[in-house]
């Protein structure tokens, strides 16, 4: 009994830990967003509110929060409430299975820095990274608009094309692996440097790359939004903190997006060359965390990056991409993969 | 004539490079890291100044001579190649008691400039026979309203005179 609520304890609070620790980051990622974007174009970004511009989310937040919250007259107006919760929602639970870090011993508690490590994280990801695709829609339906609706087609259409090649990126990882516990996914990764899968499934990562982008509906992908010909996309009718939360929502699906790349192809918390000791103690568990964050803020720097390089997909040529190329090279991909594992089997090599 | 000069309607077809992507897209991504770590050229507004040029047409000043005379004479040239009808001038004789002020009997006896009309294009200047109205380098007059920016003798009149230099 005990030590179930010993558990119980602990996990509240490691989750409770884990979901401020996201929420900061995805708070100035928005920060690091617009000062990256000033950098790229040889501007200082916002740099007013505070020294370099450090109290700016705040000052977002508070603003967000003052300005009148506007429900069109026609709109759904339940639906058109619950939709910004919804992608924010599902955004935010793909934080659950992200291992964000070793264990560490405190109090004499082994604490496992994940909140939960199932074992089929990876299903549980694509399950839920499905469910963000309705907070969008939802919202473009329930506007009342002919753009907003436009923006939330278009994004069921492009969420669901770019997760079947997501998913094939995934299965040849899993033939790998041969587990979906992304725990243990990070752990056969850790050691030396090429045990990252980005060096032993190179085109799995390219195609789990651009998909990624894709679902984040980040910059070559961003046509939910593309603002110079749907006003607004999907939210457009949306004001105040309703659109805030959207915003939020597409910056916590980034934050997130970068982890689970990380986890799944750079090794996640894993420090290159530096073995899992078999006590660890409270410096091991935070180095662990530390390594995963530096290496998904590096990730985010990516994202960004390309957001601030490349224009945006016509809408076929999209459909062109996740179709004609990613889902063909996908199943090619597999069969690689297959293969090389069953000549490497067969020779006695295991990974 | 190759090919493509033969049928203008023909698709440019990319080679293999192109259609990959790819390369294109790593050149892209270093062009814009190549800016990240540019110094940014902003100018600080408030506190940095941009630098201007001598000749910049901002703020108009009405000069005196070296006696600390008016050059103005109330002409009204300046309001007559005024584009902008920004100018209103109210000429009249100079009492005697003011006559060491000028430089003839004749004096505006209101020289207005509607700071939101005139366009700062620098044609009074130009106009002036006596060589009176000059446009500054200075460009930071803001009001809380419209009123405010009319500008009146007093406020553009040099409160010192001397001789005009022509710089350029």
């Amino acid at each position: 009994m005990t030590e179930t609520i010993a558990f119980l304890i602990e996990k509240s609070i490691v989750a409770a830990g884990f979901f401020v620790v996201v929420l900061g980051v995805v708070a100035y990622a928005t920060l690091g967003e617009r000062k990256i974007a000033g950098y790229f174009q040889d501007r200082h970004g916002p740099n007013r509110a505070g020294p370099w511009g450090i109290l700016q989310p705040i000052a977002d937040g508070v603003k967000f929060f003052a300005k009148e919250d506007f429900i069109p007259d026609r709109a759904d107006k339940i639906l058109f409430v619950i939709a910004p919760t919804f992608t924010f929602m599902a955004a935010g639970f793909i934080m659950a299975v992200i291992p964000f870090g070793d264990r560490l011993t405190i109090f004499g508690r082994e604490v496992l820095l994940q909140i939960a490590d199932i074992n089929i994280g990876i299903l549980y990801i694509l399950a839920i990274s499905g469910l963000g695709a309705y907070g969008i829609v939802i919202g473009g339906w329930a506007s009342n608009n002919k753009y907003s609706l436009m923006g939330g087609i278009r994004t069921s259409g492009q969420l669901i094309s770019y997760e079947i090649a997501m998913g094939l990126a995934i299965v040849a990882l899993l033939l790998d692996h041969g587990t979906m516990s992304l725990r243990t996914i990070v752990m056969q990764q850790s050691g030396a440097i090429w045990h990252w899968s980005v060096f032993t499934h190179p085109i799995g990562f390219m195609i789990f790359l651009v998909s990624a982008f894709a679902e984040a509906s980040r910059m070559p992908f961003d046509l939910p939004e593309a603002e110079n010909e749907l006003v607004g996309g999907y939210h457009t009718e949306y004001s105040s903190m309703k659109f805030g939360l959207f915003q939020f929502g597409e910056y916590t699906h980034m934050t997130l997006a970068s982890g689970l790349i990380i986890t799944l192809y750079f090794g996640g918390w894993s420090i290159p060359f530096v073995p899992i000791p078999e006590n660890p103690g409270i410096l091991w568990g935070l180095l662990t965390f530390c390594a995963f964050w530096a290496k998904t803020l590096l990730m985010m720097f990516v994202f960004m990056w390309v957001r601030w390089t490349l224009p945006r997909f016509r809408y076929d040529q999209l459909m062109n991409l996740g179709w004609k190329k990613l889902i063909p090279l996908g199943i090619f991909n597999i069969v690689l993969t297959a293969g090389l594992l069953l000549v490497f089997q067969s020779m006695g090599l295991t990974n | 004539m190759d090919q493509k000069r033969k049928d203008p309607f023909k698709k440019y077809d990319l080679t293999l490079m192109e259609r990959l992507y790819f390369p294109a897209i790593m050149k892209g991504m270093g062009v814009t890291l190549s800016h990240f770590f540019k110094k940014p050229v902003t100018i600080q507004y408030p506190e940095q100044k941009p630098e201007v040029s001598h000749r910049w047409r901002g703020r108009h000043v009405l000069k005196r001579d070296e006696f600390g005379r008016e050059r103005c004479v109330g002409c009204q040239m300046c309001e007559l190649a005024c584009p902008a009808d920004a100018i209103t001038i109210q000429a009249g004789e100079v009492p005697k008691e003011r006559r060491h002020l000028h430089t003839t009997e004749r004096y505006a006896i209101t020289y207005e400039i509607d700071m939101l009309r005139c366009i700062y294009c620098g044609l009074c200047e130009e106009a002036c026979p006596e060589a009176a109205i000059f446009l500054t380098p200075y460009y930071e007059f803001v009001e809380d309203s419209r009123d405010k920016l009319i500008y009146t003798k007093e406020k553009l009149t040099e409160k010192t005179g001397g001789p005009i230099f022509y710089k350029d």
